[in-house]
C-alpha cells in the first residue's frame, strides 16, 4: 500500500517537472526517424519484416529511455534530502524502492504507449496480426522493466542523477555486452554468459512475435534481482 | 520516553558522536544545544530513524531504534537539518502525502493536514506550490510534516536556522505551541534561540554531552556569575584595561569610538563597574544585565575546559 502511495506522488512529480516530457518526447523523435529511415526504408519488405525492425530498434530506446527515467528515482531524493522524510516514516526500505520502480515503470509504459502509431502505420497500411504486435510490446515493456531496475539500482548507488545515468548505462552496457563474452569462452560459460545477456538471446523472439516462458522469466529475474540490491543499498546506507 | 545508553556513532575513522547518556520523560521541551559539527544533527538522526548508531542502545517508548525501528518511526516526527519537501507539490498536498505515509487513515486526514497548518501558521499557503515558497515558510513546513500525523516524539533539528529575528519569535511561538500534545527535542547552535522555550538543555560538545539541566541548574553547577553588558564611547584598550579588574571581558563590538563589551561578572556589581568607567573618563551610554547567565556558560563549556556533567 505504502509503495502505491510513493508511486503516485512519484508519477505526478514526473508528469509536473518538464523533465519527463523532454526525455519522452527526445527518446520519441530518434525512435520516429529511425522507424523512418531504417525500418520503412531501404527494398521493399514485408509488413512483418518492418514491423520486427521496428521492435528492433525500439528496443534500443527503451533502454536509453530506462536509463533517463530511473536515474532520478532514488538519487534526486538523496540530493534534495527527501530521503530523510522516507528513513523517519514507518516503510519498508523494499516499499520505497518498489514504490519507485513502479511510478518509473508506468512511465515507461506512458512513452510504450507514445510509439505505438508506428506499428498502427504497419497495420494499415500492410498485414500483420495483432498478436505479434502484442508479444513486441510485451517484450519491450519487459525489456524496460529489467532496465528500469538497473536503473533504480544505478540510482540507489549515486550522490546525484547524472552519476545515476552513468552507473546503471555502465551497468547496462556490460549486461548486453555479456553475449560478447559468450563468444570468446568455452562450454559451458559461454551458454552461462549467452544466457545473461539482456539482449542477445532473450528479445529476437519478441521481436519476431513469439513469447517463450524462459524470455519472460528472465526479465522478471533481472528485474527482482536488480530491485533486491537496491533494497540491499538503502538499508545499508543507514550505517554509513 | 526516550533513553540513550552509551550512544557513539563513528563516520569511517572519525567518531562523530561519543558515549552519550540522556534520558527525556514524557511531556517535555528538551533544547538540544552545541556549536556547529559538535554532532547534535547526528544525534537526532539516530533518535529519527535514519542513521543507525556505531554502538549504545536507543530506546523510544520502550522500542529500541535498532531491533524494533518500524515502531519507533510509527511514534515519531522528524524535520531533518533541510526540510524534506518535494518542490513540486502544494503544501496541502505535500502534508496529505506525509500523513498517509505515516499511517494516517485517509478520513482524519484532511483533518489532520489541517490542524498542523494552523499550528504552524500555513492557512494561507495552502494551496501554493513550495518551490514558490520564502525560507521561513519552507521551515515551517517542515515543522508541520514533523507533527501532522500527531506523534509522541517531536524531534526539530534546527527549526531556527536561517530565519530572520520575527520569524524566530513565530518559530519559537511553535514550538511553546507543542508543549503538552508531544514531547519534543530542538536542537540549536543559538542558545536564546531555545533556553526560553526549553524545560531542560542538553550541552553537547565535540561528540561528548558536557553538561545537562535547566537553566538554572547549570548555572549554579558553573558557580555562574553571569555577565555584564555596557556600551561606552571612548578608547577601546583603555575600557578593557578598567573593566579587566572585573573579570574576562570580550569585545563585542567597536566602531567610530563606540565599544560594546561584555564583561564576565556578576550583575551584582554593575555600579562598581558603572563608577569605574565614569572613574576613567569614559562615557557611559548603556549598562546591562548580560542576556543571560547561560550565554557564558555555554561559551565556557565549548571553549576546551575539561567539564563534565
Amino acid at each position: 500500500m505504502k509503495a502505491l502511495l510513493i508511486a503516485r506522488r512519484e508519477l505526478s512529480a514526473y508528469l509536473r517537472t518538464l523533465s519527463g516530457y523532454v526525455i519522452i518526447a527526445v527518446i520519441l523523435a530518434l525512435n520516429g526517424l529511425f522507424f523512418n529511415a531504417y525500418a520503412l526504408g531501404g527494398a521493399s519488405k514485408r509488413s512483418a519484416e518492418v514491423l520486427s525492425q521496428f521492435f528492433y530498434y525500439s528496443s534500443g530506446f527503451t533502454v536509453v529511455a530506462s536509463v533517463f527515467i530511473s536515474m532520478r528515482l532514488l538519487a534526486e531524493e538523496r540530493q534534495t534530502g527527501t530521503l530523510s522524510l522516507l528513513y523517519s516514516s514507518p516503510l519498508r526500505d523494499r516499499d520505497i524502492v518498489v514504490g519507485k520502480f513502479l511510478a518509473g515503470l508506468a512511465f515507461l509504459a506512458l512513452y510504450l504507449l507514445c510509439t505505438v502509431y508506428m506499428p498502427l502505420l504497419v497495420m494499415v497500411n500492410g498485414k500483420v496480426s495483432f498478436g505479434h504486435v502484442a508479444a513486441g510490446y510485451l517484450g519491450l515493456l519487459l525489456l524496460g522493466s529489467a532496465s528500469l531496475a538497473v536503473g533504480t539500482f544505478g540510482s540507489s548507488l549515486a550522490r546525484n542523477q547524472l552519476l545515476a545515468a552513468i552507473t546503471s548505462a555502465v551497468m547496462l552496457v556490460a549486461l548486453i555486452l555479456c553475449w560478447l563474452l559468450a563468444r570468446i569462452t568455452e562450454q559451458p560459460l559461454a551458454d552461462v554468459f549467452s544466457a545473461m545477456s539482456l539482449w542477445n538471446q532473450h528479445f529476437p523472439p519478441f521481436q519476431a512475435g513469439l513469447i517463450h516462458v524462459r524470455d519472460v522469466v528472465y526479465y522478471l529475474v533481472v528485474t527482482y534481482v536488480a530491485l533486491f540490491a537496491a533494497t540491499r543499498v538503502l538499508e545499508a546506507r543507514r550505517w554509513r | 520516553m526516550i533513553q540513550v545508553e552509551g550512544l557513539t556513532k563513528y563516520y569511517g575513522e572519525h567518531a562523530a558522536i561519543r558515549d552519550l547518556a540522556f534520558t527525556i520523560s514524557q511531556g517535555e521541551v528538551i533544547g538540544f544545544l552545541g556549536l556547529n559539527g559538535a554532532g547534535k544533527s547526528t544525534t537526532l538522526k539516530v533518535l529519527g530513524c535514519v542513521l543507525l548508531p556505531t554502538s549504545g542502545r536507543v530506546v523510544i517508548d520502550g522500542h529500541d531504534v535498532v531491533s524494533n525501528a518500524h515502531e519507533v518511526r510509527q511514534r515519531i516526527g522528524y524535520l531533518p537539518d533541510v526540510p524534506p519537501l518535494y518542490d513540486e507539490m502544494t503544501v496541502g498536498e505535500y502534508l496529505t502525502y506525509v500523513a498517509q505515509l505515516r499511517g494516517v487513515t485517509s478520513r482524519d486526514t484532511a483533518s489532520r493536514v489541517g490542524e498542523a497548518e494552523e499550528k504552524t501558521g500555513l492557512r494561507d499557503v495552502h494551496g501554493e506550490l513550495i518551490s514558490t515558497l520564502s525560507h521561513g515558510y519552507r521551515q515551517r513546513v517542515g515543522v508541520a510534516q514533523a507533527l501532522v500525523h500527531k506523534p509522541a516524539l517531536l524531534i526539530l533539528d534546527e527549526p531556527t536556522s536561517g530565519l530572520d529575528p520575527r520569524q524566530i519569535v513565530e518559530m519559537r511561538d511553535v514550538i511553546r505551541g507543542l508543549k503538552g500534545a508531544h514531547t519534543v527535542l530542538v536542537s540549536s547552535h543559538i542558545l536564546p534561540e531555545i533556553s526560553q522555550t526549553c524545560d531542560r538543555l542538553l550541552i553537547i560538545h565535540k561528540g561528548m554531552l558536557v553538561a545537562q539541566g535547566t537553566e538554572e541548574e547549570l548555572a549554579a553547577k558553573m558557580g555562574g556569575q553571569g555577565a555584564i553588558e555596557l556600551e561606552v564611547r571612548g578608547d577601546k584598550a583603555r575600557a578593557v584595561e578598567v573593566l579587566q579588574r572585573f573579570g574576562v571581558v570580550v569585545v563585542d563590538r567597536a566602531s567610530d569610538g563606540l565599544v560594546a563589551l561584555t564583561v564576565r561578572a556578576s550583575p551584582d556589581r554593575r555600579p562598581q563597574v558603572a563608577q569605574a568607567v565614569v572613574g576613567a573618563g569614559l562615557e557611559l551610554l548603556r549598562l546591562d544585565q548580560g542576556a543571560g547567565q547561560l550565554e557564558s556558560i555555554f561559551l565556557r563549556l565549548t571553549h576546551g575546559q575539561e567539564v563534565r556533567a
